[in-house]
């Protein structure tokens, strides 16, 4: 018996412009406005780092593009450097670009739940962003008080020097958080409800699950942060002390309103990355996802432990140290479940029939950086250890070792993977590869030697170690240029990432509906989709990852065709 | 705008508007939470804060009480009248939930206008800082919420959208709830 | 799982309510409120008497009873699918956590080989300003802004 099947919307008439790039409540079009957003605000990101690791390896030296880098100077670009990464970068363009681009099409629907609102979120985000940015060119310049804020630093003028600039931050962290709750809503609500006719739970590609997840944990979590901005906000600019002891605050309240949010939303930005994996390492294995509830499961434990674990950024400024036995044996506990995902997905991989296409190249790369930077996190979780490195580059090295995986090798690893679904058009895989191995390489020989400089004790925030004997010894300052030039190759690489996009979209290869073979429902629409994305909404009838089935001719066999 | 097939959908078997507006109530609660819970430790901490606590005006926070439960009468009642398919009576008794919600502001405002004068300002020390935080950030969402009603009785009005009464009124009793909360930790704790 | 999902109601009108309708007529509401009035009434009065114990269950223990009141007869919560109590749930219990792990910092003033003294001075002139008060002239709604800073 045939099933019924809805019909999405037709083409409509002609837009203008401005309706159709910038007033577009087409869930794609919002992706692409998250997308080249993030993109945008992670060159400027870069930008900052070139910036600061040129005053790092060559001290006062003047630095092309920017000057001499004053110690305030470099107090701002390395606080906005991670605020714009998270906030701007990791966030928009994994969570709200893919998750705005590949949900409705994953599951089979036309749309958002809520398009309205899914325009009112980007163009809250924009906002965000603009305030941001400001904050740069105001008198006493950008905040320079590290992206974790901490008051009085953050919450005194006498302290922080930028009056304008501490506030102006705080408004659009405020604003970035309202934008991810709205877009949040939408995301969680058309993922549980708009799901194609006999798409069941465990149908649901492993994507969208996990941007699911990554939604609802952040907004189960921010909530206390959006409270503390308010506060902070106050202290700045209205005279109250809700962090400062001698009004009777505390600024330990801050640092638990922040990491109480800040460590669920490291793996709210975790989350869709291994999603991403996870789809590109089972359709370039050509084999089942090992164990897809388990991963499932294990993810939603990870997302529940993860509110458990926050104060490990706290160890040592002042908790009770009750409090810090507890936190450790939970931090501990939490590298349990991701070591588990890991080894599931090299599960999927063993006797898989691998391409090693660029998207699988990213993918792979994701896991293999990710259990170097998890890996480190244990040394750091423990308590005892932590009181020598908190603070050092060893820590910074870790972090990076796990955002850097997650917002640029993960990106990577989408883009490549989706872009044919996009544009219609193939990648280069010769630029691909080039490019891959022009960011991997380099990246490493960033952030390994930082391991080191960090147990040799250096301390994180510094603008200028020259004034420490004992950490301007010669090998020490060698290594710091090595990590710059290593950056300066990595960086100068990306130009081969745009050069494939712009080469691609005039002159690709036709992609043609599915040219991965994967089995999930976006690659039974047009390449580009159009609006509605399929004139027929397709049904559901089986799970998402069925390769390499004995019963079909094919090694794969799509969620839409009836059995 | 023609709503999107996905918008009707519903696989778990609840509407997607009332869905949204659950969650959203979700993160509201911890928004509120974080803010009552820093005040909660605060002045468990800080026992003389119940002299600063005297100088709060308790009748007319029991008054906004009372002008807040009211309220949440009203929008039930539109939401009863919206499910009978009466828009106009729905429409009547949101707007009615609108009017209470401008009281309360009122009341609010004269009673804040007699604490700054006095001198019980925001920077005057820590309880009066959560104090004003507390009930400010409560009463930006009475306003966020009363315009949004205006604009669902409109439609309502014209038998538009009924179902969005409902909704309308859950967030309303979820403002109501946090009022609930509040009236006691600011007002009653002397 | 209900599969009235294939009901596309193009008019855009979705069913209120989970199951239809909640069908109380209007009397049934104006009950409650009525209730929940006299409750907000006692809470009133009950801290009036001055005694801690009865202040705490007639302020608080009758605003979680009010609150429940709110969500079970007006916000139909009882009669929602159980992932709405379960969401619900979590939220409450996360603050719950929030609090538990935070308070040994912030609400305590001295702990395992720690001791807050700023906050310990704050709070013995604070409570030294109240003796003064108190002893002083009485109780007046004009008085001091309560120890400024």
């Amino acid at each position: 018996m045939e099933a019924t099947h809805d019909h999405g919307a037709h083409d409509h008439h002609d837009e203008g412009f401005i309706k159709k790039y910038l007033w577009s409540t087409d869930h794609k079009m919002i992706a692409f406005q998250y997308l080249i957003t993030g993109m945008a605000m992670g060159l400027i990101g870069a930008f900052m780092a070139y910036a600061f690791r040129m005053q790092l390896a060559f001290p006062g030296m003047h630095v092309p593009g920017i000057g001499v880098i004053t110690p305030d100077v470099y107090n701002a670009l390395v606080t906005n450097h991670g605020t714009i990464m998270i906030f701007w970068v990791a966030m928009p363009v994994l969570i709200a670009a893919f998750g705005n681009y590949c949900i409705p099409l994953m599951i089979g629907a036309d749309d958002m739940v809520f398009p309205r609102i899914n325009r009112l979120s980007y163009q809250i985000f924009l906002l965000s962003a603009i305030v941001l940015i400001w904050s740069f060119f105001v008198p006493g310049g950008g905040f320079g008080g590290a992206w974790t804020a901490y008051p009085p630093l953050s919450a005194e003028e006498l302290y922080s020097l930028t009056p304008t600039g501490s506030s102006l931050w705080v408004v659009a962290v405020g604003l970035e958080f309202i934008a991810f709750l709205l877009g949040g809503i939408n995301f969680v609500t058309t993922a549980m409800n708009s799901r194609a006719p006999g798409m069941k739970a465990l149908d649901v590609p492993i994507t969208v699950w996990m941007i699911v997840i990554a939604s609802i944990l952040f907004m189960a979590s921010v909530g206390p942060l959006l409270a503390g901005a308010v506060m902070l906000l106050f202290d700045q600019n209205l005279g109250t002390g809700f962090f400062d002891p001698m009004s009777g605050g505390d600024p330990i309240l801050w640092q638990h309103l922040f990491w109480f949010f800040g460590h669920p939303e490291v793996y709210v930005v975790l989350l869709p990355a291994i999603g991403f994996s996870g789809e590109i390492i089972a359709v370039f294995s050509r084999k089942k996802l090992f164990a897809y509830k388990t991963i499932l499961l294990t993810a939603i434990g990870t997302g529940v432990l993860s509110f458990f674990v926050w104060a490990h950024h706290q160890f040592i400024s002042g908790i009770d140290p009750r409090m810090a036995n507890i936190f450790t044996i939970t931090t501990v506990l939490i590298s349990i479940p991701i070591a588990e995902m890991v080894f599931l997905y090299i599960a999927t991989l063993f006797g898989g029939s691998i391409r090693f296409t660029t998207p699988m190249l990213w993918a792979l790369a994701f896991v293999a950086e990710f259990i170097i930077g998890g890996i480190t996190g244990i040394f750091l979780g423990a308590s005892g250890a932590d009181i020598y490195f908190h603070d050092t580059y060893f820590v910074l090295a870790h972090f990076h070792y796990t955002f850097f995986p997650i917002a640029i090798i993960g990106t990577y690893a989408g883009f490549t993977y989706w872009f044919p679904k996009m544009t219609g058009k193939m990648m280069s895989e010769r630029l691909g590869k080039l490019h891959f191995w022009g960011t991997i390489i380099p990246f490493n020989m960033i952030f390994m030697p930082l391991f080191v400089l960090g147990a040799a004790g250096q301390h994180r925030r510094i603008y200028d170690y020259t004034g420490f004997p004992e950490l301007s010894l010669d090998w020490m300052q060698m290594t710091r240029v090595v990590a710059t030039s290593s950056l300066l190759i990595m960086l100068s690489f990306q130009v081969f990432f745009f050069w494939n996009v712009f080469a691609s979209l005039r002159n690709g290869k036709k992609a043609g509906k599915n040219p991965w073979r994967s089995n999930t429902l976006e690659w039974t629409a047009e390449s580009p989709p159009g609006h509605g994305n399929w004139a027929e909404l397709p049904n559901c009838y089986r799970g998402p990852y069925e390769y390499g089935h004995p019963d079909r001719e094919e090694d794969y066999w799509p969620q839409n065709l009836p059995a | 705008m023609q709503k999107p097939i996905a918008t009707n959908r519903s696989s778990m078997g609840i509407p997607t508007g009332k869905l949204a507006v659950w969650w959203v109530i979700g993160s509201e609660i911890v928004i509120f939470g974080g803010i009552l819970a820093s005040y909660l430790m605060h002045r468990l901490g800080h026992p003389e804060w119940a002299n600063y606590a005297q100088h709060t005006n308790t009748m007319a926070g029991a008054f906004n009480t009372l002008v807040l439960l009211t309220s949440s009468l009203t929008a039930v009642l539109a939401h009863n009248a919206a499910e009978r398919g009466d828009g106009k009576r729905a429409a009547n008794f949101l707007l009615l939930t609108v009017g209470g919600a401008v009281t309360f502001l009122i009341v609010k405002g004269f009673e804040w206008n007699y604490e700054i004068t006095h001198g019980y300002v925001i920077s005057s020390n820590q309880f009066w800082s959560f104090y004003y935080t507390a009930a400010g950030v409560h009463a930006m969402h009475v306003i966020a919420g009363a315009i949004l009603m205006v604009w669902v009785s409109t439609l309502a009005r014209k038998g538009q959208e009924l179902q969005r009464v409902e909704l309308i009124g859950l967030y309303w009793h979820f403002v109501d709830l946090v009022w609930i909360f509040l009236f006691p930790l600011l007002y009653i704790a002397k | 799982m209900s599969e009235h999902a294939h009901d596309h109601d193009q008019s855009g009108a979705d069913q209120g309510g989970d199951d239809g309708h909640h069908g109380h007529p209007d009397s049934h509401y104006i009950k409650i409120w009525a209730i929940l009035c006299v409750l907000l009434m006692i809470s009133v009065l009950g801290p009036e008497l001055g005694v801690q114990l009865v202040t705490l269950i007639t302020a608080f223990g009758i605003a979680f009873v009010k609150a429940y009141m709110v969500a079970k007869n007006f916000m139909h919560l009882d009669v929602e699918k159980p992932i709405i109590h379960y969401i619900l749930g979590t939220c409450l219990v996360f603050m719950v956590l929030f609090f538990s792990a935070v308070a040994p910092d912030v609400m305590e003033h001295d702990g395992s080989n720690w001791e807050h003294l700023t906050a310990k001075q704050v709070v013995a002139d604070g409570l030294e300003a109240m003796e003064a008060e108190q002893g002083g002239h009485g109780d007046d709604d004009h008085g001091d802004g309560g120890g400024g800073h």
